[in-house]
């Protein structure tokens, strides 16, 4: 699914050269629930941007479905987000003053989806994401914290993407609705969906399969969890 | 990204925030209502200048004593100064083929009085029974002079109805005695009205016959000038040229350099409207500085919104929204705008120049040339100023712009 060879990210302030990420390399197949724990500053979101081709590394070869994005231009990548990858943010990022449903729509509306059909599969997205019916036409400030992570899940989802990467996605709510969302990804998980979680809570690492630890920009564990 | 999404995103964003979108979109309508009403102005005053101009007679040629010196103008020549038109000099123009109609003419200022005691300056013209074939203009009440009065020299006056009103008010002055220059004349008819051209009023003028003004009112023998009515228009040309040829050998000078100016109605036209053009210009570019303003106005708010909306624009990236996407979509906001302004901007200024009409009587035209023009201008605006915002929002990293606080 995809696979990271010797990937290395450098970021230049001035004279000084701060190395996030150092030569590493992992892969993650289909079906996979991967949990990347760090403290803060270990690298792990840099590594979250990289995987979610929203960065490029500075060296090192990236596969994605067996292609290699690593030197793929900026319009090239956002190709790869529309069609294959789905976000899930710790700050939900919703619009604004903007309906849930024209929300989900969203990433239908940059994929050219046609529109006669996006209503139905917003609504089945929310519904796998656990939104209430009711909800559907509130604006998106109306809403509770966990019902906005839902709606974000939901958005993530409703392309269809190979995989889903979710930064923090518990972060902002507190800890039983952030237990609601984390049974959502591994509802979604069992669904047969692929799942990269980016976390620096043990717990919330624990609901994933495998967990990959992160400290100063390399991997210092790579375990499976037995439940 | 389909273009009825855009449209769709456009509205959204624009009705987020309706105080803000209305208070920008107002300067865009004060620009190009602006520039529609000041074009109209100028178009419609130029526009009332050539028909007034027309209804001075068709196809006239006006010869005049002196030199018309190129650049200077019909204003300074030298009528009154020189004396070289004569009454023989009639002849040798109509034989001249193409003249349907010679009007020769001595005009002068004299004081007038009514029998009653109100008086008034006018200009007075020697004319000849031609006079109303060759200058347009008919007799609404009594008649015209006629040859048999010419031949005599009668002492009979054709009023203007602007000097009929000041003379006589609203009873009738057919009839009537007036005294011109202290010599009486009877008041035989008056003309219909023409209406001001703006520079001179044509309804301000006393006739009488041509020998009578020469021989008992002026004392002189020339003519101030002589009118041309010519059978075709493409016959103007040419008419004008065999009469220089025919007046220069009849005044024994050089054709190149000859004591008399022939204008003919394109010639005046062009004059003022060379005039009316420099106004309109003018006026148009007053207008459109606060149309600039107004653009200026967009970009403001268009970079506010890029700013406002950096958080959005990292979403709308991470989703799989290109840099084309996110450019259109911030240009078409800003056109949206402007396009906005300024179909509210044609109705106001049609508007304003209707109230003008309405209010001074001023002509106004709106042209379609003008709201062509304003839209373009508006469209143009939009993209001019929508453009630096829209690539700012389109080169935002998506992954700082995401964490933008």
């Amino acid at each position: 699914m995809i696979e990271i060879k010797n990937i290395s990210k450098i970021y230049k302030t001035g004279d000084v050269e701060t190395k996030a990420l150092k030569d590493i390399s992992f892969s993650i197949d289909d079906g996979e629930f991967v949990a990347i724990m760090g403290p803060s500053g270990s690298g792990k979101s840099t590594l979250m941007h990289i995987l979610g081709c929203l960065d490029a590394a500075t060296s090192g070869q990236y596969f994605f479905d067996g292609k290699d994005v690593s030197k793929f231009s900026d319009d090239e990548l956002a190709d790869i987000r529309k069609e294959k990858i789905g976000f899930v943010f710790q700050s939900f990022n919703l619009l604004p003053r903007t309906t849930v449903l024209r929300n989900v729509i969203l990433p239908l509306i940059y994929a050219n989806f046609p529109r006669e059909k996006r209503e139905e599969i917003a609504r089945n997205s929310l519904l796998s994401a656990g939104l209430d019916e009711a909800r559907f036409n509130h604006l998106s400030n109306q809403l509770s914290g966990g019902e906005m992570q839902r709606v974000a899940i939901a958005r993530a989802l409703v392309n269809d993407p190979a995989i889903i990467f979710a930064d923090e996605p518990t972060g902002n709510l507190d800890s039983k609705t952030g237990e609601l969302v984390m049974e959502t990804f591994r509802k979604l998980n069992k669904e047969g969906r692929t799942i990269v979680l980016i976390t620096h809570e043990k717990y919330i690492a624990e609901n994933a399969k495998r967990k990959i630890s992160i400290r100063d920009g390399e991997i210092i564990e790579d375990i499976i969890n037995h439940h | 990204m389909f273009i009825s999404d855009l449209f769709e995103e456009t509205y959204f964003a624009i009705s987020a925030n309706k105080t803000r979108s209305g208070l920008t979109i107002l300067g865009i309508v004060i620009g190009i209502g602006s520039v529609i009403a000041m074009i109209s102005i100028g178009q419609g005053a130029s526009g009332q200048i050539q028909s007034s101009i027309e209804g001075l007679g068709s196809n006239l040629l006006t010869i005049m004593p002196g030199v018309v010196q190129p650049g200077r103008g019909i204003v300074s020549s030298g009528r009154g100064a020189a004396e070289t038109l004569k009454n023989e000099d009639i002849e040798v123009l109509r034989s001249i083929a193409g003249v349907a109609y010679i009007s020769p003419e001595l005009q002068r200022r004299f004081q007038i009085v009514s029998p009653a005691g109100n008086n008034t300056n006018s200009t007075i013209i020697g004319a000849t029974a031609e006079y109303p074939l060759v200058k347009n203009v008919s007799v609404e009440q009594g008649s015209f002079i006629l040859e048999n009065q010419l031949r005599s020299m009668s002492r009979v006056a054709v009023l203007g109805p602007t000097v009929a009103k000041d003379l006589f008010a609203d009873s009738d002055p057919i009839g009537k005695t007036i005294r011109i220059n202290k010599v009486n004349f009877k008041v035989i008819g008056v003309l219909q009205a023409k209406g001001g051209a703006g520079f001179f009023n044509p309804d301000d003028i006393v006739l009488v016959p041509l020998t009578t003004m020469q021989k008992i009112l002026a004392g002189a023998d020339f003519l101030s000038t002589i009118a041309i009515s010519v059978q075709e228009k493409n016959l103007m040309s040419q008419v004008q040229d065999e009469a220089v040829v025919a007046l220069s050998v009849k005044h024994r000078v050089d054709p190149q350099n000859p004591d008399f100016s022939i204008l003919s109605q394109a010639d005046i036209l062009g004059a003022l409207t060379q005039i009316t053009d420099t106004f309109t210009i003018f006026l148009a570019a007053v207008a459109g500085i606060s149309l600039i303003v107004g653009g200026i106005g967009i970009m403001n708010m268009m970079m506010t919104t890029v700013t406002e909306r950096t958080r959005e624009i990292g979403l709308r990236k991470a989703i799989g929204a290109k840099r084309l996407d996110i450019s259109l979509q911030f240009l078409a906001e800003a056109v949206m705008l402007t396009f906005l302004g300024g179909a509210v901007g044609i109705i106001l200024g049609a508007g304003l120049a209707y109230g003008v009409t309405f209010f001074t009587g001023m002509a106004t035209k709106i042209s379609l040339f003008s709201i062509i023009l304003a839209f373009s201008v508006s469209a143009g605006i939009g993209i001019a100023f929508g453009y630096w915002p829209a690539q700012k929002a389109a080169k935002l990293n998506p992954i700082e712009a995401l964490r933008y606080e």
